[in-house]
């Protein structure tokens, strides 16, 4: 284990260090100047060199690019080049509404899609089987900024319901917020319950199969009965996995989302960010996504690891 | 072989429909697209205009033939990318490993864990904002995501291949690396690629619809469906047929094409019937 | 248990339970950047602090007039050259710090320094000599008269800062005017209290809220559900009509300062053909474009100058579409059989639909444009600084900005003397007659060039609350005003 734990380490260094070149070398040669962009339309080459050396954008690119890891190491992200504040106080700003957004669909999904599998996977075959998942097949097809936008037009201007019309922030009260939330949450989810609806219920399948769960009905247990007492906790293994890798998709994911409801999130800050070329917000941004994949990766294999021994012994052939 | 499943028939009907919809719009539609009329700007479904006209008096069932055309010719295009260069890297990956070494493989599956832990919606607006919005960038942004997918599902299925007798055989009768993957594995693993590939072409729809909904797609006068979307936004008000024909054409083309790749999964693969649902995630 | 459920109640209800009259939340599209209109383009940055935050020595009220603001009277010397401000007293900073000429010294030394960042710098160039009479007497100096110089002084890129605050203006905004900056959430609102210090008076408002509404789908559902009290800029005109028929807005169409024009690049072939621009300037049809892009809510223009300027003459008769003298046109610039070009589009809406619209008009007489929609940084860098385009279209929001067609290095690539000539003299003028003649002449000069081609002067669709009173009806320059604002008793 230690050998395996040590080689996946390494691995993982590299491919970090590695993610922080490619990201680096993304973003520079991505044309167009902060700098000018501040100046707008106005005739001004003069103003707009002062601005950059104010920035710091003269100096050459190794120097800025250890700048910047070793500052990302110490928690410093440097400052924005349009608003000049601190970028990880930005992100902080941005994770306040990223976070719960992303967690409430995720609730919303996992509340949906549970149930859904449980029930087409314990009456496979049925109508209701058929029905529920020709609805899921609907579900992954749907465009999520499409789903927003007929939610908008019933709930927010039909029934009046949802404001839609962007975020007070959390001091305007818990409930205020939630509610603000709640037609984007609905838009992120409907997708993503659809798939984890799938997948939960071949998984409740899978398991169905496994010799456990046959003793287990052989000793008198109903097929309910068993599947809650003994295939309910295996067969949301892979469920967990998807969740986990949703969590860092949704995160990013809500580019579109937020920008329709208004919502000063991550995502739309960094959509914002790329267009105003504030570049070193755009570089953070993605490099804390890349790294919060890669690290759930990481975990994940590890927990799989200690679970199955098979794997480790596999990876080291 | 068992029975055609009736989700391919379902599936398979839907998909021809497009398509054909898509090869006549080359030639013949119901209305010009490029031609603006402002005077019959916002006429509601009806029997001239069966899903009505925009806010620039087009026709949007001509608009839909021709944006479907569009989105389907995008996805085609960066799904062949994904496959005529994940395909040979998975492989190449699976014979070094087969062949001992395995640290091209190594490289080569890191690689993709990195491709895979970039936002993919984000990398595709950087790579637009490098390159400028066109209907070539969307096919390249969404191609290379496509690449790590069929790399990691041929490696895979070409590494439980490789101890087939077979395979030993060939092996041992002096065939090379190439020959083996080109004659004897890759015959092996196309159905497995066939029901992949639908799946990642349906993925690519949404996708090319997201890219063009920001923006980023084919650009004007040239319809997209997720172009058509972004318009229509402050119009749903008054004309809320501008969202709901687009979005339905949309989805009506992805259900399509996931119920044929279930389908074909179930005629070809009976085995591997819950295979990669996550990179339905990804 | 019940108190419990109060507080939880109040809490749901709090931000109706505030907006008692004298609190007011206005929407923007654009937030800006840094909140300090000296540094940077500052359209965006005017939207919130001009007048509110930030006041200069004179200010430019909603019909584009000079009023008196820090400065109560100046005199102007009779060579035109120097002016005299007589400054008001006891004017102290939101920080506590007074207010004199120092500070107005120090202000345009700041803004005119080598390293300044202040976008119009060419506003302080003239400038040769700032003289301190007295705490409240000041004297600056031109290097010629100059007929633009107040007004310039007017706008936001020139207001007065404090020395102590200066260096954090673009977070912490220190100004003298009628609101404080409390606070800013980015990508969320900014927030204004009043001042009770403020020297011009008490204002009617307690606080303001400025929230930021990208979207304008979102814009539509917050103005409906009452989050929002006025759009003073409201981004979709096709949804317009749907306030006017509800019972509780104002719906008030007026002027910016922004004329929409397809830029051409003179320098490049075939645009460098005078006959081929004005071939274009035939193959447009004005009025399809206000109506299908603007939903027939903007002024048609003729020439780059704003129609509710006194010194306007109407040249949109000039060229009227007629596509059989475009043809003809064409055919005599030796492309009969037209030809291929391309058409870059910024991101806002106007310009968007504008050039599908342009696209379809000049495809009529054989010009086939390939439409490239891009991000503002990338238009910035290829359009404006490497001049590496055909065509595009844009709004000039600068208020007077007719002298950019003098500088042959602009993106236009319009390299005219005679023009260059009538600009000088307009600089060096000093009789109000003559500068009225002159730019009038100048309007002429490039419509005849049909150097661009001139479609309308952007609208400002205002959308607010019936009993919202005092918002700025015109955006002579972008601002929102909020001294005088208030509610009315409800009806």
């Amino acid at each position: 284990m230690g050998a395996y734990l040590f080689k996946r380490t390494l691995s993982l260094i590299i491919t970090l260090i590695v993610a922080s070149i490619v990201i680096f070398i993304m973003i520079e040669v991505v044309p167009g100047d902060p700098a000018a962009f501040m100046m707008g339309l106005s005739d001004n080459t003069e103003a707009a060199n002062a601005v950059r050396t104010e920035l710091g954008l003269d100096a050459s690119a190794w120097q800025r690019y250890f700048t910047w890891i070793f500052g990302m190491t110490s928690g410093d992200f440097g400052i924005s080049y349009t608003y000049r504040i601190p970028v990880s106080e930005l992100i902080g700003q941005r994770l306040l509404v990223s976070v719960p957004l992303t967690l409430y669909s995720l609730i919303l999904s996992t509340m949906i899609a549970i149930p859904v599998g449980i029930i087409a996977a314990s009456r496979r075959g049925s109508f209701v089987d058929t029905v529920l998942m020709g609805l899921a097949q609907v579900g992954v097809a749907v465009p999520n900024f499409w789903f927003a936008i007929i939610l908008v037009l019933f709930f927010s201007t039909s029934l009046g319901w949802f404001s839609a019309g962007g975020f007070l922030g959390w001091d305007a009260g818990f409930f205020q917020g939630l509610k603000a939330l709640t037609l984007p949450a609905i838009s992120l989810a409907l997708p993503q319950a659809a798939i984890l609806s799938r997948i939960m219920r071949s998984s409740i399948l899978d398991v169905m199969d496994e010799d456990y769960i046959r003793t287990a009905r052989a000793k008198g247990l109903s097929k309910n009965q068993a599947l809650i007492d003994h295939g309910l906790r295996n067969a949301m293994i892979p469920v967990l996995t998807i969740l986990g890798l949703q969590f860092s998709f949704l995160l990013a994911g809500g580019i579109i989302i937020e920008s329709i409801f208004s919502l000063p999130g991550l995502g739309r800050l960094v959509f914002q960010s790329i267009a105003q070329r504030d570049l070193i917000v755009v570089k953070s941004i993605v490099t804390l996504l890349v790294f919060a994949v890669v690290m759930i990766t990481f975990f994940v294999d590890m927990c799989y690891a200690l679970v199955d021994p098979r794997l480790r012994e596999g990876a080291q052939k | 072989m068992t029975k055609f499943p009736i989700s391919l028939w379902v599936g398979l009907l839907m998909t021809i429909l497009f398509v054909m919809a898509a090869a006549v719009s080359f030639f013949w539609t119901p209305y010009d697209v490029r031609e603006l009329d402002i005077a019959s700007r916002f006429i509601a479904p009806s029997f001239s205009h069966l899903f009505g006209t925009d806010h620039f008096g087009r026709d949007i069932f001509s608009m839909i033939m021709v944006g479907a055309r569009n989105a389907i010719g995008v996805s085609l295009l960066a799904v062949g990318i994904g496959i005529m260069i994940g395909v040979p890297l998975g492989l190449w990956a699976a014979a070094t490993r087969t062949y001992g070494g395995g640290f091209i493989d190594e490289i080569l599956m890191r690689t993709n864990d990195l491709i895979f832990a970039f936002p993919s919606l984000l990398m595709a607006i950087l790579i637009t904002a490098v390159f400028g919005p066109s209907a070539i960038n969307a096919i390249i942004a969404i191609g290379i995501f496509n690449i790590p997918v069929f790399a990691r599902i041929s490696r895979g299925a070409a590494l439980s291949l490789s101890s087939k007798e077979y395979i030993m055989a060939a092996r041992v009768s002096g065939k090379g690396m190439v020959r083996i993957s080109y004659e004897h594995i890759l015959p092996n693993i196309l159905n497995l690629l066939i029901v992949q590939a639908t799946i990642q072409f349906s993925i690519a729809i949404i996708a090319e619809a997201s890219l063009s909904y920001v923006g980023l797609g084919s650009q004007p006068p040239d319809p997209s469906l997720g172009r058509m979307l972004n318009e229509a936004q402050t119009m749903i008000f008054f004309a809320p047929w501008l969202v709901y024909f687009p979005g339905g054409a949309i989805i009506s083309m992805v259900v399509g094409l996931n119920l044929m790749g279930d389908g074909l999964r179930d005629l070809l693969d009976p085995k591997t019937n819950k295979a990669k649902e996550e990179d339905v995630v990804a | 248990m019940i108190r419990l459920i109060i507080i939880i109640l109040s809490v749901i209800f709090y931000p109706n339970l505030l907006s008692a009259q004298n609190k007011i939340t206005i929407g923007l599209q654009m937030e800006p950047p840094n909140l300090d209109p000296t540094a940077g383009a500052a359209s965006d940055i005017d939207e919130v602090v001009y007048g509110n935050i930030f006041e200069g020595l004179v200010r430019i009220d909603q019909y584009g007039k000079i009023q008196s603001g820090l400065a109560l009277s100046w005199d102007i010397s009779k060579d035109g050259r120097s002016y005299v401000f007589h400054l008001a007293e006891g004017v102290k900073f939101h920080d506590g710090t007074d207010f004199d000429a120092y500070d107005v010294k120090f202000s345009f030394n700041r803004a005119r320094a080598k390293n300044s960042t202040n976008a119009k710098k060419y506003i302080f160039k003239p400038i040769v000599m700032i003289d301190v009479f007295d705490s409240f007497t000041i004297m600056i100096t031109l290097d010629h008269a100059r007929s633009d110089f107040l007004f310039n002084i007017g706008l936001g890129d020139a207001v007065i800062v404090g020395e102590e605050s200066a260096a954090n203006n673009v977070y912490n905004p220190v100004g003298t005017g009628p609101f404080k900056f409390k606070r800013w959430i980015r990508g969320e609102r900014i927030e204004l209290i009043a001042n009770d210090q403020y020297w011009g008076g008490a204002v009617w408002l307690e606080r303001v809220t400025f929230k930021f509404i990208t979207d304008p789908l979102s814009a539509y559902t917050a103005m409906m559900a009452g989050d929002i009290d006025a759009f003073p800029n409201y981004p979709a005109p096709e949804n317009l009509f749907l306030f006017e028929i509800d019972p509780t807005f104002d719906v008030i169409v007026g002027l910016t300062a922004g004329e929409t024009i397809l830029s051409t690049n003179n320098k490049s072939a075939p645009f460098d053909n005078i006959l081929v621009r004005r071939a274009m300037a035939y193959a447009i049809n004005r009025q399809e474009i206000i109506d299908g892009a603007m939903f027939g809510n903007a002024v048609p223009i003729g020439s780059h100058f704003a129609p509710d300027h006194p010194y306007y003459v109407d040249l949109t008769a000039l060229y009227t579409q007629n596509l059989t003298k475009a043809r003809a046109l064409l055919k005599e610039a030796g492309y009969e059989q037209g030809f291929t070009a391309s058409l870059k589009l910024p991101p806002p809406i106007y310009a968007r639909r504008t050039g599908e619209l342009i696209a379809y008009q000049l495809a009529k007489i054989g010009i086939d444009l390939k439409i490239e929609n891009m991000e503002w940084a990338q238009w910035i860098d290829q359009v404006l600084r490497h001049k590496n385009y055909d065509l595009t279209i844009v709004s000039h929001v600068e208020p007077m900005d007719i002298v950019i067609y003098a500088n042959p290095n602009y993106y236009f690539g319009y390299d005219n003397k005679d023009f260059q000539k009538i600009i000088d003299d307009i600089d060096h003028s000093n009789d109000k007659a003559q500068t009225e003649k002159l730019y009038q002449e100048a309007q002429r000069k490039i419509a005849d060039d049909a150097v661009n081609g001139y479609l309308f002067q952007l609208g400002k669709y205002g959308v607010w609350k019936k009993n919202l009173m005092g918002m700025w009806r015109n955006y002579p320059i972008r601002a929102n005003v909020l001294r005088d604002v208030y509610f009315a008793e409800a009806q």
